[in-house]
């Protein structure tokens, strides 16, 4: 892992922004953007994600590649899963429950 | 190459300590490796007195040895025993423990106390399995498919479902243990194209278990939750899908296939390079290939389900990616092929089980091919076509794989050379008792006889004889290795470092070799099978001692 | 983290180096390198094991999008949304402990650990609360389920009690999983914060916190995406 030591004010302001977008996607859940809601949770969830992996796990200081790969293999791993899956509940009849 | 004159007996990893504590509580991957020998052997003699018995059953048409409850718990013990206790394991955590540090000319794996742990998980999910047969077994076959493992089987599901969870997490550690140890800790000048192609075959092995294991496990999971507080999460008569257990349960398990073959190839390349005194031909391709079956492997699971209710399209998609899997191991036959052609061979113990590998493992994965064509599979799918299918594979192949490799590298792990002779003979007795267990099975399966039937119409009786009898023969092809390989423990020749004339790593140092497998660590500055650079074994290996 | 074992003391090539450098690695960068990616491979499998159960719950939230989201609704928005919070401010002083170690600040890397350890605790009692209350109204899977309520408060969609016990079933599974992943990560802050305390990581031996954080920073992203998933499948307003 790298040894570089990130200030503390960075830490503090990852934070901030995960608190807001915390916030934001539960407050925006009550407003009607239709099919989009599911959409809008998700990429709040995603930046999220993306800001806890990046910065408090060190992964955008991270000195090699393989690290990345790691990340990027499983995620692309549980997409596999989830789509290849789809190919076939997706051309099924549609159920109405 | 000197021999090695052994008076006294030298400081080596098997007499620095002795006593059952320094074997127990071992960090030592040699020590780990023979522990999982032992243990492994005991599960194959297991799930083999299974088919066994299986086997006479099959003998009559008529369902006369055993009650069909009974058969249905046979059929599941030996496909549960010998998938997760001995075939997942197998290699990698036999040859593939002993074998990795030594090849790269590293002093043990990168994490030697999960390695113990690998092992201690392994002994308990077997222990729970023990107890689970003891105590009435499973009866819903190895694949565990529900509803009828959730909601009707009155067997011990939960049991048999934990003890596999648990096997599970060690199939994942070893992985995780050598997917470190490959990228952390090669020697200076080991690089990825000087390793030996075992190494790229453990690699790619590794990356299945670590990505596919995982579903198992909370498939497993999900089904003794359904079964212990009835969920219906796979219930159809509750809104649930029984195919969802089925995608969930494939996505590991036909991956889990090419853990069980891609160690028997990494065996493979070894063995053919040394006794056809050559590179492997078309090394990269090899070594790419390994890392293609792992990815592909991945893509091609529901061609388990054709016939289970997938929809059409996605079938069509899942036939057209089984076609696309084949080609990796496709390129790896003929390169094993390639590299014999003007190669100088010698028929020894190893080299006649890699010959086996060759012939039955390809005819095995054509009738793969067969398989993923949609209009055969509707018609031989749960028939004994599907039986000889997979166990030409898992036995022509990937048990051949196992026998060849650890005559191969039994000098070096023992420090004492097995009876050649015998070691032939078993062999032979192994092809032979093979086949006629197997090829008869392809016929029946054609014939439209059903798998999992503990009785049958009585025109299938005469294949089904030869069948049994064949099993009889293979039985004691097995038994026979265990016999010398333990006998030659005492009384065998003592082995040179490097009895083979092979080369890598682990035949630079002694048989056995010592704790820190090397006194002085190795730098490599050559290409991997530099045959060119080693001369033959001083002696005519071969020839019976 | 413990002693090496007897057997590797043994090794004849003893070059000088700190106490926690294993025998069979030839340097402490070496070590620690195996130790990360070690840990960040478990941390694939983790994705996987999660993953598994994502896919059932997108399977059943497609087929059963009302019962689901009736059953959403019927959880705790606001204790969900402080549980998040409750999360994310335990990642904080984490990754503010993984600091403190590598600058040498012992008395301020044992605080960090002890008010993650307190954050852990306090998600896990809201989780407990909200599982109680879950109980309270028959939302538990099996022999004492009863959607009952949920058809009472939703007369104008159809719902299937049986469907209804999916979506609870896969909300407890995966919470329960969840749950079950930060209580191993209590235990695993405890042996770091009694060792922290003992002095034994700095700037030179950080590689248990830091790993131990991975850990804790994952099981953080799990919940950041359980959290819309389960509880903000459907707040619009109804009518």
């Amino acid at each position: 892992m790298s040894e570089h030591v990130l200030s503390s004010k960075t830490y503090y302001g990852i934070w901030i922004a995960l608190m807001i977008l915390t916030v934001v996607t539960a407050r925006v859940a009550f407003i009607d953007l239709g099919p989009f809601n599911t959409v809008v949770a998700l990429v709040i969830a995603t930046c999220k994600a993306l800001l806890v992996v990046l910065f408090f796990m060190h992964v955008k200081y991270a000195s090699e590649k393989l690290i990345k790969m790691v990340i990027v293999a499983s995620i692309f791993w549980l997409l596999l899963l989830l789509l290849l899956s789809l190919a076939d509940y997706g051309t099924r009849y549609v159920r109405h429950g | 190459m000197a021999t090695a004159v052994i008076t006294p007996e030298r400081e080596n990893y098997l007499n620095q300590e002795y006593g059952i504590k320094s074997w127990l509580l071992t960090v030592d991957h040699k020590r780990i490796a023979l522990l999982y020998l032992v243990s492994i052997t005991f599960f194959f003699f297991i799930g083999g007195f299974f088919a066994l018995l299986i086997r006479l059953e099959l003998l009559t048409p008529a369902g006369d040895l055993v009650q069909a409850d009974t058969y249905n718990k046979l059929f599941t013990m030996h496909g549960q025993v010998m998938i997760f206790f001995f075939l997942i394991p197998s290699i990698p955590a036999v040859l593939g423990n002993f074998l990795v540090p030594l090849m790269i000319g590293a002093k043990d794996l990168a994490f030697p106390r999960i390695n113990l742990l690998s092992w201690y998980l392994y002994i308990i999910a077997g222990v729970l399995m023990l107890h689970c047969i003891c105590t009435g077994g499973v009866d819903t076959g190895w694949t565990f498919y529900t509803p009828f493992s959730t909601a009707f089987s009155n067997t011990k599901v939960v049991e048999a479902g934990v003890a596999i969870f648990i096997a599970g997490f060690s199939s994942i550690l070893t992985g995780l243990n050598f997917v470190v140890t490959i990228h952390r800790m090669r020697a200076p000048g080991m690089t990825w194209s000087r390793l030996p192609l075992f190494i790229w075959a453990h690699y790619a092995t590794s990356i299945i278990q670590l990505l596919g294991t995982p579903v198992l496990a909370i498939t497993l999971l999900l089904v003794v939750f359904e079964r212990l507080f009835h969920l219906g999460i796979f219930d159809p008569t509750r809104g649930g899908d029984p195919l969802l257990f089925q995608h969930l349960f494939w996505f590991y398990s036909h991956p889990a296939v090419y853990i069980m073959i891609l160690p028997a190839m990494a065996v493979e390349s070894e063995v053919v390079a040394c006794f056809t005194r050559k590179r492997i031909f078309g090394y990269h391709f090899v070594a790419m290939s390994s890392i293609a079956i792992a990815v592909f492997g991945f893509l091609v699971w529901a061609h388990h389900m054709f016939v289970a209710g997938i929809s059409l399209y996605s079938a069509l998609i899942f036939s057209a990616l089984s076609y696309l899997v084949a080609v990796p191991s496709a390129i790896k036959v003929f390169n094993w092929t390639a590299t014999m052609y003007k190669g100088s061979i010698t028929f020894t113990t190893p080299m006649l089980y890699a010959f086996g590998f060759i012939g039955l493992f390809t005819m095995g994965g054509l009738t793969g091919l067969f398989l993923a064509a949609l209009g055969i599979d509707v018609h031989v799918t749960d028939t004994y076509f599907i039986i000889a299918h997979f166990h030409y594979i898992m036995v022509g192949g990937a048990v051949m794989g196992y026998l060849g490799g650890l005559h191969f590298w039994w000098p070096k792990i023992s420090g004492r050379m097995y009876p050649e002779w015998l070691g032939k003979f078993a062999a032979l007795i192994v092809f032979l008792g093979f086949n006629l267990t197997f090829f008869p099975q392809f016929i029946l399966g054609y014939m439209g006889m059903p798998r999992r039937y503990w009785q049958y119409p009585p025109e299938f009786q005469v294949l089904n004889v030869l069948s049994t009898a064949g099993s009889t023969i293979l039985a004691v092809g097995y038994v026979l290795p265990m016999v010398y390989f333990l006998w030659s423990m005492r009384y065998g020749k003592i082995a040179d470092d490097n009895p083979w004339g092979a080369a890598g790593l682990e035949w630079q140092t002694t048989s056995p070799p010592p704790t820190f497998n090397f006194d002085v660590p190795p730098v490599v500055t050559w290409e991997a099978y530099n045959y060119d650079q080693i001369p033959a074994p001083a002696e005519e290996v071969s020839v019976e001692r | 983290m413990s002693d090496s074992p007897a057997a590797l003391e043994r090794h004849d090539q003893h070059r000088p180096h700190g106490p926690e450098l294993l025998h069979h690695f030839s340097s402490a960068q070496q070590q620690r390198d195996a130790a990360s990616l070690g840990m960040w491979l478990f941390l694939g499998t983790e994705i996987m094991f999660f993953g598994g159960m994502f896919l059932a719950y997108l399977i059943y939230r497609l087929w059963y999008f009302n019962e689901f989201a009736a059953g959403s609704r019927s959880l705790d928005i606001t204790l969900g949304t402080v549980n998040t919070i409750v999360l994310i401010c335990s990642s904080l002083t984490v990754a503010l402990g993984v600091r403190a170690a590598q600058m040498g600040k012992r008395k301020l890397l044992v605080i960090l650990l002890l008010l993650t350890l307190i954050f852990g605790l306090a998600f896990l009692g809201i989780k407990g609360v909200e599982w109680y209350a879950k109980y309270k109204e028959h939302h538990i899977p099996g022999a004492s389920f009863d959607a009952g309520d949920l058809i009472r408060d939703y007369p104008q969609i159809h719902i299937d009690p049986a469907h209804a016990q999916i979506y609870f079933s896969l909300y407890f599974a995966m919470t329960g999983l969840h749950a079950l992943h930060m209580i191993i990560g209590v235990g695993l802050f405890t042996y770091l914060l009694y060792h922290s305390m003992k002095g034994r990581y700095g700037p030179e031996y950080y590689t248990p916190i830091e790993m131990g954080g991975l850990y804790w920073h994952f099981v953080d992203v799990v919940w950041i995406y359980l959290f819309p998933l389960l509880y903000l499948i459907d707040r619009k307003p109804l009518g």
